[in-house]
């Protein structure tokens, strides 16, 4: 069997069923215990005091709204290379939650701004392409909206998708150039010496592993509804016609 | 597609408004600056180069719909796509229009409204180059936008949205180049930037335009 026919839409829900409930299951778990513990069994930093807890949030969130673009992405190339209807319709699915993920990444960031850096805002190279970011996941969503046509919406998001990607990346590097930044450099790089404490980062990792089946789960569960809405029309273009 | 181009600068020239309103919009937009942010000489000249960049981003976006959607209308877009020329050229050729009468005109006029904003000296030729080398990725990267929402009823504003981020780098650059200027540092590397994506949008996006194209004459 091929992996490609997991993406039959037929296929895709019966797979998906029973997957859905121990994605939002795990997500659950990892969550409350990653936040749990990272907001109560952890001690203060000496320099942020508890201001430190919020890259429980952070982190992960930020994480998660480059990666649902970079999937948007991988699934608007299969839409265009393949022509596999589920996978066009999960990029749709994934661009909202991409937007919240963005939004929870900006604003987590500005409240914990405030009281270190502060102000909530600076037009710091991170802080920037984030917005810009958040431009695109609009434009994105816009465009999805604003055609009739299914096909037709599907094909041209997905070449917005591409070109976007190339400007998204373009523009994460020019804003580099513009602006000296006050947001830290990577600290959980797995080829760096100097990472962030071991206290703070066991519960992250659990925080962020909660993140990414939450992630799963939404995605899985509004390309479901997505699948679902595809058939309703069908059938009642069908009931229309007879 | 040399007939292609010389038609659409006659239509532009000829029908109407469509050549004057970019240059005209530029215009205001500059003159509403003071007025917003004061008469003094030195505000004036510190964002003198971001306002212009800025104004003249904005005056080219003003004319972007018109690129495709007065051609889908009447149906003769349909006609070209069933013309022995390929859909690259004529996503090019009808950005090199676009280009010849919004972007050469604005870069043209930017050095005497940048007199309005007392651009400090020394930036005037750095304004005229950054603009010169930028607007062709302005118009390149308009007509892809154009070409996505084509068919759509109110796409206007759906246009702007998609594609101001687009725009994003081209500004940084282009308007960094003149700041440099101004501030006495080598203007160089940004400039170098910026020629790339220009080179970059010209050479690839017409391909982008062009599947685009294809898909909403379908």
């Amino acid at each position: 069997m091929s992996m490609w026919e997991l993406a039959n839409p037929k296929r895709f829900m019966g797979w998906t069923a029973p997957v859905l409930p121990w994605a939002f299951g795990g997500a659950a778990l990892c969550l409350t215990v990653g936040l749990v513990w990272g907001f109560f069994f952890t001690p203060d930093d000496f320099r942020q005091g508890s201001t430190v807890k919020i890259i429980y949030l952070h982190v992960p969130s930020a994480l998660m709204a480059i990666n649902t673009w970079f999937m948007m992405l991988v699934a608007s190339l299969i839409w265009l290379v393949r022509r596999h209807h589920v996978s066009a319709l999960a990029a749709k699915a994934a661009a909202p939650v991409g937007i919240v993920m963005t939004l929870i990444a900006l604003f987590t960031g500005a409240i914990w701004g405030q009281p270190m850096w502060g102000t909530y805002w600076a037009w710091d190279p991170r802080l920037t392409s984030f917005l810009i970011l958040f431009l695109f996941y609009l434009g994105y969503v816009a465009l999805w909206a604003a055609i009739d046509d299914a096909d037709t919406a599907a094909d041209l998001t997905s070449v917005l998708c591409l070109v976007g990607s190339v400007f998204a990346i373009l523009s994460r590097y020019a804003v580099n150039f513009w602006n000296q930044g006050l947001h830290q450099g990577a600290s959980l790089s797995l080829d760096k010496e100097e990472n962030v404490a071991d206290v703070f980062w066991l519960p992250l990792l659990v925080c962020i592993a909660g993140f990414v089946l939450l992630f799963i789960a939404l995605v899985l569960l509004r390309t479901r509804t997505e699948v679902r809405a595809r058939r309703t029309k069908a059938l009642m273009a069908r009931a229309a016609r007879a | 597609m040399k007939a292609l181009i010389a038609r659409d600068l006659r239509l532009a020239v000829r029908a109407g408004g469509g050549f004057g309103l970019g240059l005209a919009f530029f215009l205001i937009v500059v003159v509403l600056v003071p007025f917003g942010v004061g008469p003094e000489r030195e505000v004036l000249a510190r964002i003198a180069p971001g306002i212009l960049w800025v104004a003249s981003l904005l005056a080219a976006l003003l004319s972007l719909d018109r690129i495709f959607a007065l051609d889908f209308e009447d149906g003769s877009l349909a006609l070209l796509a069933t013309a022995p020329l390929p859909a690259e050229s004529i996503a090019l050729a009808k950005a090199l229009a676009h280009w010849i009468t919004t972007g050469l005109p604005l870069t043209l006029a930017a050095p005497l409204l940048g007199f309005l904003l007392h651009l400090p000296g020394p930036a005037y030729g750095l304004l005229l180059v950054t603009l010169l080398l930028g607007t062709p990725a302005l118009s390149t990267i308009g007509t892809f936008g154009a070409a996505l929402t084509v068919g759509l009823r109110r796409g206007g504003l759906l246009l702007s949205l998609l594609v101001l981020p687009l725009y994003v780098p081209t500004l940084i650059f282009g308007a960094e180049a003149v700041r440099r200027g101004v501030d006495g540092l080598s203007p160089t590397a940004p400039l170098m930037l910026l020629a790339a994506i220009t080179a970059a949008s010209v050479a690839l996006l017409p391909f982008a335009t062009a599947t685009v194209l294809r898909i909403n004459l379908r």
